[in-house]
């Protein structure tokens, strides 16, 4: 690259950073509170509950400290938005029983501190066991073609990061690489967390990077079946604000809609190419988030034609062999499951910021950047200060 | 588990070199052990302040130390040379020493080092002991076996005398807080060198010597300027708390005041870190009463090194060791980080 267009590369990336900051108005932020703290005033009850189902969106709203802004009748809950942290115990077993079993394990780095049962990724790489960080599923191929040894890939994300492992596995992979689906799919939670008692969820803040692949036409469907407002937004702070505002509107208006708050970046149908691979590879099967419940059509299991690459096929899993020692007795106060359905939040765990801190975590909240404990830590612990 | 971390707890870590929480504690539970007891109007090891202060009959010697390790040693905007004299002198002015008596020059070189590069380093330090109005009376020089030490590593110890000292504890409510510049520029500078990010051109290291620069703002302010801390490993965020915690105020800052130049805001949002909690090289965090602020800020911005100073926040009584951030949006604790995130920094 001559030095032009190195300039040019880089002129690009600063005028990126520039524009993003246009979402950085304190004064157009200032008139947005009020609006969210005017309508939810408006509505009359108290509280009004609305979920998140990001952890980007829980990153953007406690770096900011836009908790200290929203009305103390607005509740806004985290729901199960860290798809690290729902990975369920038999999962992260299955990539540890792997490992155990001489194959190389390629992750994201959030992955290695996860518990199983009794063991995470981490404890077997201590022992000598073969555990790869990578940034992306491709990455996970080129490994795969440096070595001879099996490379499993496991796979965790929602849809987002699904389509991307739906494109190695299309793109004819070599023959020593397989994959390990613990992928998550969004929109079935939202149904089960909209039936709990326990959150009372009247509005959501669907995530503005899942809905650019699914299109927001997919929430229609739910909003009918519940009666229950959808806002697809960003993850500037302005597009959070403007998204709550405009939920906070649809729930005093009791009008249930789908209304698309991040229009810079999704469309009704969405990334239709991206959708069709996704669902050539996957298929959505029932299964246990951790700590949440089952969830009919929660999981992304590799499809019948791609069984050669699907390594719960290839390999023989033993779990069995894992339960060699008890849990930590730590975890048994752990109360991630609550904070991911919503019902409680980190600031009532006895563990957070004492024996549970990110360089050794207790649960899986603490352990994911998109987990509502690691996040709450690192911006400073319990978020609501209030406005004075 | 207990076994294990006992045998963790037996070797050194790298954050416990990272100026943090990690740090204190071991410099609490091995040098402090038998540290000397000193007499209440001294300052000694056990103040972890930026240097130690003795009276001798008139006015304050002022002794300091530091070692530099910096990775690579050549990096835009300096080089440990530079980095060597810088890092000694500045140490000495947070504690109000402006004119630098002597300092000394401790090098330890890997066999193979290359002698241009030493020569080279040879002249930064020149150069930059200009710049300060200062002088190295005496040294020490020994070399290690390849592989027994990485290039290069240099120690500076300094000396001064002062009429008066200025400690890092002395914070009140109501004082004001200022920064003499923009922050991050040294850490998000060597982590882009390090990592040959393509945004170096932008990014340059603030390493200088800015004992004169104090001294302006200590001839404007007088006893007004209570506190004085340099914002390096772990950034204005470490210093901040630092100060905070040992003089038992909040303190309230606002990021909106902060000054960060554009090119490390947008390394720092490519990078995912926070310009304030990486280290700086040639700032000071001041604490000012505040009929004096005013004074203060003007004698900074008429320095060359000052001039984008800026009144950051202010001491509160609540929240004491605490920094509460008001992002412009809303307000949030500032968590006080584990140290550098970038090992080598300086």
């Amino acid at each position: 690259m001559d030095s032009l267009s190195l300039d040019a590369a880089r002129e690009t990336r600063l005028t990126a950073a520039i524009r993003q900051l246009k979402f950085r108005d304190p004064a157009l932020a200032r008139r947005l509170a009020e609006t969210i703290a005017r309508v939810t005033a408006e509505i009359g009850r108290s509280p009004v509950s609305v979920m998140h189902v990001c952890g980007s969106h829980e990153q953007a709203i406690a770096k900011f400290g836009l908790r200290a802004t929203f009305p103390k009748d607005l509740n806004v809950i985290m729901g199960p938005g860290c798809p690290v942290c729902i990975t369920d115990l038999p999962e992260v077993d299955e990539g540890v029983a792997l490992a155990r079993q001489g194959h190389v394990i390629a992750s994201y780095g959030d992955m290695l501190k996860v518990r199983g049962t009794v063991h995470s990724l981490s404890d077997v790489q201590a022992e000598g066991a073969a555990i790869e960080v990578v940034y992306s599923a491709t990455q996970a191929v080129e490994l795969a073609r440096r070595t001879d040894r099996e490379v499993v890939f496991f796979a965790t994300g929602f849809e987002t990061t699904a389509v991307a492992t739906a494109a190695v596995v299309r793109s004819g992979p070599p023959k020593n690489f397989s994959v390990l689906s613990a992928h998550k799919y969004i929109p079935p939670v939202m149904e089960i967390v909209a039936e709990m008692p326990e959150t009372r969820v009247e509005g959501f803040l669907a995530a503005g990077h899942a809905a650019t692949i699914t299109g927001w036409g997919i929430f229609e469907p739910f909003v009918e079946r519940h009666g229950i407002p959808v806002v697809v937004a960003g993850f500037e702070p302005l597009d959070i604000l403007a998204g709550l505002a405009r939920l906070v509107e649809l729930v005093r208006d009791g009008k249930p809609a789908v209304v698309n708050m991040f229009p810079r970046c999704v469309t009704k149908q969405g990334n239709q190419r991206a959708q069709e691979e996704l669902w050539s590879v996957f298929r959505p099967v029932g299964g246990r988030w951790r700590g949440i419940a089952h969830i009919p059509n929660g999981n992304m299991r590799l499809r019948e034609e791609w069984a050669h690459l699907d390594a719960r096929r290839r390999f023989v899993i033993d779990l069995a062999a894992l339960w060699d020692a008890a849990p930590p007795t730590l975890v048994a106060d752990c109360i991630c499951g609550d904070i991911m359905s919503g019902i409680s939040s980190p600031a009532d765990c006895k563990l957070f910021g004492r024996e549970c801190v990110p360089d050794t975590p207790v649960g899986a909240c603490m352990v994911s950047s998109e987990g509502s404990c690691k996040i709450w830590h690192q911006y400073g612990g319990h978020p609501d200060l209030g406005a004075s | 588990m207990k076994t294990e971390i006992a045998l963790l707890e037996q070797r050194i870590t790298l954050k416990q070199g990272a100026g943090g929480r990690a740090m204190r504690a071991l410099i609490e539970d091995v040098f402090l052990q038998d540290a000397p007891d000193v007499s209440p109007s001294e300052v000694g090891p056990r103040a972890m302040d930026d240097g130690a202060a003795l009276w001798i009959g008139d006015r304050w010697l002022v002794v300091t130390t530091d070692s530099h390790v910096v990775h690579p040693i050549f990096f835009p905007g300096g080089d440990i040379g530079r980095l060597s004299v810088c890092g000694t002198v500045n140490d000495l002015a947070m504690m109000g020493a402006t004119e630098v008596l002597a300092l000394t020059c401790g090098a330890i070189l890997e066999e193979g080092f290359p002698r241009a590069d030493l020569e080279r380093v040879q002249a930064s330090m020149a150069a930059a002991c200009r710049e300060a109005g200062a002088r190295i009376m005496t040294g020490d020089t020994k070399v290690m076996g390849r592989g027994e030490i990485d290039g290069v590593v240099l120690n500076t110890t300094g000396v001064a005398v002062t009429a008066r000292i200025v400690r890092d504890r002395g914070l009140r409510p109501g004082d004001r807080i200022l920064v003499t510049g923009s922050v991050g520029d040294h850490g998000l500078a060597i982590m882009a060198a390090r990592h040959a990010l393509k945004l170096e051109g932008d990014l340059r290291s603030d390493v200088a010597p800015i004992n004169g620069l104090i001294r302006a703002a200590l001839e404007a302010g007088g006893p007004a300027v209570v506190a004085m801390k340099d914002p390096t490993r772990g950034g204005l965020s470490s210093a901040l708390h630092e100060m905070a915690g040992k003089s038992g105020v909040g303190i309230l800052l606002e990021e909106t005041k902060v000054p960060v130049t554009d090119a490390v805001r947008a390394a720092g949002e490519l990078l995912g870190i926070d310009p304030l909690n990486v280290a700086n090289e040639g700032k000071a965090v001041l604490g000012v009463s505040p009929e004096a602020a005013g004074p203060v800020l003007e004698a900074l911005r008429g320095h060359p090194l000052g001039c984008d100073a800026a009144v950051i926040g202010r001491c509160v009584a609540e929240r004491p060791g605490n920094v509460i951030l008001d992002t412009g949006f809303g307000r949030r604790l500032l968590a006080e980080p584990e140290g550098e995130p970038l090992p080598r920094i300086c």
